[in-house]
């Protein structure tokens, strides 16, 4: 390749930019395409959407919908298989389709960069960090490679992380995930590009680590005056990101709009349905349930004639909207806001929720399940190539102690590290503990291994596991995993007996008794969650543990699997280990909430008592860090510093401290010295904080609802 | 390591030295009229009718060598140092003491065969890698850089080729081809016997050719597979809209990923070829380590024998060290902290 002047260069670079003022993405009409030996798949169809200078357009929709594709269109990277079929993609006014490699070339990572959804695989494991930033300005700008390195530095000085020399110097693997995550944002950042193209950026982070990530993203893109385009499936995350949003069904935009008008005056029944099934603060399992959107996604090549949504829509009108497709309408009186809805001047969008039947909350009964000071340590050899050398400990759990009523719900909320899968393991058996006692029924049961537990043990303490699609044996029916499940836990006499039960457990999750002879791959994600629910009870489970059960599944489909986990709970009076990082949800359905940091547990409570101030400085930043869809909500903004201590490592003192923003509150540097102590609330509410009372009581609410 | 060698040699050591082996020994060289009765006393005068495990022991060098004072007061030993007074000669001679025992065959120390037949079969090794390594990476790594395309359809299928063709087979073939008058190219000669002495162009591109061709294709298979998989991964897809060039996209992003795999393969290659090198040093006529192998075993030569698999057990283990370290080196994710 030839090189002109960088100077030159980055000149004509600036004018261009300077001298455009069009929309700086505008997409019109655009249909894409997978061909497959069988057939043509619609992936994407008329779909349009701008993006002017400095806007942050959001891109919202479930998994399937299309919305990665319009990313990779915009690339005009679809693999051998994808074409665009119909309609432009124009970048400052020229058709990307119609240039050729090499102008693409050019534009890609100078003018048009992307962040992908997991840095770890997007960056090359066997060549060091600073080489791969570098690249950029040498390829776009013909930067030679000091001043490279300078502007790499200054790059990765500018997305905050520690030490950017070091990091410039190592490979991926040896930095964390919210780094890696700063590194592929930097590399995006390094030619300064018009538009930002960011793919689900933060679905493989924690929480608090994603609240961090999306502040400078935000902040940077203000900084360089980048427009963006913010792919994701978390309506609370576009709407704390993005001006406008643009909400993707099956392959079609169904309504787009600024966020206000999406948010408060939705013009479409899929919006509408998808608010309804997020868990929101006021949402409550009992007065107010979640309403899930019946049905399932339809398959690219099963769509039905007319409005694809119109299946699964409480709106439907047979003869009208499954004629012929549906062009976007403008709505009238709000600016650049459209809706794919027929009705959608007929429908009263004010009408109030027609709330699913209220349900009676369950009284907790007895303890049945109790820790005491339940430790679990491991030993990890410092060098793992010759065994030898010091062994380090790492200390997964620290002095856990709780009870677990019947028919209760015990939410254990933490990001990862934080020793609540340990804590599972140990429960299941799976692992013994170092120290401390687990008592099932005022029996210990911490050191016996599953293997050694009698059945009865086995089918009382059951786990429903957090990704559907490794759990269930891919070559056995779906009737066969239910009845495996059975004779394990010796439950019937013969095998019709069996079947006859089996039958009954597909009704209890709600599934149809014809996939009894299904395959599991027959099955979607929900559906295969629904088996492995059934799975759990199959044995009359009286503690169940759900490992994150629905963090894998679509929004539409969690509010519906979430439904019939509480429906299965209040019936059958089962004791619910709710694990999960999605403080939304635990808020939804949980009677108590447990926190854990770094092994510890530094808070537990009645769920009102821990949403509510005081708080354990953890758990106020991770309310925080969670995004709420809701525009009426004002939350304070927390951002931690920093990632999560290793477990191999922890920090002196409290575990917190190295992120605490109450640190210096209290006196004499005790939180660098001690483990606080556990501190009774009163109420059954519990923390581990040095904090003195005064603090603790002058905290204020991080959620507000603000006045209407 | 040091455990499979030693396992690996008692199992050539007791399968050399069965019964019937060793009367075949003893009429080699005794005489082929011996009574049945003579061929237990020459064994046992020589020691080879004691515990396996204690003739192990000898032949390492951990237990004192076999000797034995006859009627006539002649005495025969294991420490066959003549030369040296009663009392300086060694009571243990294996090969810990370097001392490889006497090969019946070429009628000299085992070493010096060894030492000489070993050259000569490392210069062969060296040629064929130089030619295999770089040719088969670069056929894998073309075929593997545009899955499914022409240039990758033909490269495949010329590596499967010659993977499928055995060395016994391609080396008649072009000696057929490239020698005899049969098709009448004259090029190369079919004889490798005078490169031990000078190599040329014309003896040595035969027998190199033959036995780089099969581990060619391997190698090119493998470096295919491998590449192809990097080329989906996402990190390529990074580097290619970051608007890195094809060109260099292979270079700089894929190569190094994707010869992980195969370095691996190349240093198993090793003792494949100690394999094929048997073949072709007996069908070019080149007096190498396979041809002292193949001569020893038809000669019931046993120390010899002993000693070359030795060597060979020596040859795969150290490989197998060196493509561990290497492989360390490659992939930066599994590098020493």
């Amino acid at each position: 390749m030839t090189m002109t002047d960088p100077q030159t260069q980055t000149q004509t670079a600036g004018t261009a930019k300077g001298a455009y003022d069009g929309p700086i993405l505008e997409i019109d009409k655009l249909s894409i395409s997978f061909f497959t030996r069988l057939r043509e798949i619609p992936a994407v169809m008329d779909f349009s959407v701008a993006v002017q200078p400095g806007e942050a357009v959001g891109l919202v929709g479930e998994s399937g919908c299309g919305k990665s594709t319009v990313a990779l269109g915009v690339m005009q990277d679809l693999g051998v298989n994808g074409r665009v079929v119909g309609g432009s993609i124009k970048f400052k006014g020229r058709d990307l389709g119609q240039m050729s490699m090499e102008e693409l070339r050019d534009i890609r990572g100078s003018e048009i960069a992307m962040i992908y959804q997991e840095p770890m695989a997007s960056l090359n494991p066997a060549m060091k960090i600073g080489k791969q930033l570098m690249e950029v300005p040498m390829i776009h700008q013909g930067l030679d490679e000091k001043a490279a390195y300078d502007r790499a530095l200054q790059v990765v000085t500018d997305v905050k992380l520690p030490d950017p020399k070091r990091i410039l110097n190592s490979y991926p693997h040896q930095l964390s995930g919210g780094q890696q995550q700063r590194i592929v944002i930097a590399m995006a950042l390094m030619s300064e590009p018009s538009l930002l193209i960011l793919d689900e950026p933060t679905t493989a982070l924690d929480v608090t680590v994603e609240a961090a990530v999306v502040e400078l993203v935000k902040d940077l893109g203000k900084k360089y005056g980048t427009s963006m385009l913010f792919i994701s499936h978390n309506l609370g995350l576009v709407l704390e990101t993005c001006d406008r949003i643009c909400v993707m069904y099956s392959g079609e935009a169904v309504e787009r709009g600024s966020i206000e008008d999406v948010f408060d005056e939705m013009q479409h029944p899929y919006t509408q349905a998808l608010f309804r099934s997020i868990p929101l603060p006021g949402a409550d399992k009992n007065a107010r349930p979640l309403v899930a959107i019946p049905g399932n996604f339809p398959l690219p090549h099963e769509r039905p004639p007319g409005c694809n949504f119109g299946p699964r829509c409480d709106y439907f009108e047979a003869g009208r909207c499954d004629q012929s497709n549906i062009p976007m309408f403008d709505v009238p009186g709000n600016e650049r806001h459209a809706t794919r809805c027929l009705r959608f001047q007929e429908i009263d969008w004010n009408a109030p929720i027609t709330v699913g039947e209220a349900t009676q909350k369950n009284e907790p009964g007895k303890v049945v399940l109790k820790m005491e000071n339940l430790k679990k340590y491991y030993e990890v050899a410092a060098n793992a190539l010759f065994g030898g050398g010091e062994k380090k400990v790492v200390k997964a759990n620290e002095t856990l102690s709780f009870e677990a009523r019947e028919s209760e719900t015990l939410a254990i909320v933490g990001e990862s590290g934080c020793g609540k899968s340990t804590f599972a393991k140990v429960l299941m058996g799976l692992e013994t503990a170092t120290d401390g006692k687990i008592l099932l029924d005022n029996q210990s049961i911490e050191d016996v291994p599953i293997e050694k537990r009698d059945t009865k043990t086995i089918a009382d303490v059951q786990m429903v596991f957090q990704n559907p699609f490794d759990t269930l044996n891919p070559s056995m029916t779906v009737g066969r995993q239910i009845i495996r499940a059975l004779e394990i836990f010796k439950i019937g006499k013969n095998e019709a007996e069996r079947k006859k039960r089996m039958l009954e457990l597909l009704d209890v999750v709600k599934l149809p008794r014809a996939f009894a002879d299904r395959m599991p791959r027959q099955l979607s994600g929900g559906q295969k969650q629904r088996v492995g629910i059934a799975r759990a009870f199959a044995g009359g489970a009286r503690i169940v543990v759900a490992d994150e059960p629905v963090s894998a599944l679509d929004v539409s489909v969690q509010a519906a699997v979430t439904d019939l986990l509480m429906e299965i709970q209040r019936n059958e009076k089962t004791t619910l280990l709710f694990i999960s990082h999605d403080l939304s949800i635990v808020r939804y359905l949980s009677d108590r909430v447990m926190v854990m940091y770094l092994g510890h547990v530094v808070e537990l409570g009645d769920t009102d008592q821990v949403f509510s101030p005081p708080y354990h400085p953890y758990t106020e930043a991770l309310l925080s860090a969670v995004p709420i869809a809701d525009t009426s909500i004002q939350k304070e903004h927390i951002v931690l510093e920093g990632d999560i201590p290793s477990a191999m490592n922890p920090p002196p003192g409290c575990p917190f401290q190295t992120r605490c923003r109450w640190k210096d509150k209290v006196a004499g540097g005790l939180c660098e010295k001690e483990v606080p102590p556990v501190r009774q609330l009163g109420g059954g509410h519990q923390i581990k904080c040095h904090l003195p009372d005064a603090e603790l009581n002058a905290m204020t609410p991080v959620i507000k609802v603000a006045a209407e | 390591m040091l455990f499979t060698a030693l396992c690996l040699t008692f199992i050539v050591f007791f399968l050399t030295n069965l019964e019937p082996n060793l009367e075949k020994l003893a009429k080699t060289e005794g005489n082929f009229r011996m009574s049945d009765e003579a061929v237990q006393s020459w064994l046992s005068d020589r020691g080879y009718t004691d515990n396996t495990f204690v003739k192990f022991g000898r032949w390492m060098g951990v237990a004192p060598g076999w000797e034995t004072v006859k009627e006539d007061g002649t005495v025969l030993r294991q420490c066959r140092d003549a030369k040296l007074p009663e009392e300086d000669r060694a009571t243990y001679c294996g090969v810990l003491q370097g001392d490889w025992g006497y090969s019946l065959r070429f009628k000299t120390d085992v070493s010096n065969v060894i030492s000489e037949r070993l050259g000569a079969t490392g210069k062969l090794m060296f040629f064929v890698m130089i030619f295999m390594v770089p040719m088969a990476l670069i056929v894998g790594v073309l075929a593997g850089m545009r899955e499914g395309s022409g240039l990758d359809r033909s490269l495949s299928t010329f590596s499967i080729a010659t993977t499928a063709t055995p060395e016994y087979v391609s080396g008649v073939i072009f000696i057929a081809v490239f020698s005899s008058s049969a098709v009448g190219l004259k090029w190369f000669k079919g004889s490798a016997t005078s490169a031990l002495e000078d190599i040329t162009f014309e003896n040595f591109t035969l027998p190199v050719l033959t036995i780089a061709l099969y581990g060619m294709g391997y190698v090119a298979r493998m470096t295919r597979a491998s590449m192809t998989e990097v080329m989906t991964a996402q990190f390529i897809r990074t580097a290619r809209l970051k608007g890195v060039s094809f060109r260099n996209i292979v270079l700089k992003h894929a190569l190094r990923n994707a010869l992980i795999a195969p370095f691996t393969v190349i240093m198993l290659q090793f003792p494949w070829l100690l394999n094929g090198v048997v073949i072709v040093e007996t069908l070019f006529n080149y007096k190498g380590f396979g041809w002292a192998l193949v001569e020893a075993a038809s000669n019931n030569d046993i120390e010899l024998l002993l000693a070359v698999s030795v060597v060979s057990v020596a040859v795969v283990l150290i490989t197998q060290l060196i493509s561990d370290i290497g492989y360390v080196y490659l992939n930066p994710r599994i590098r020493v902290s």
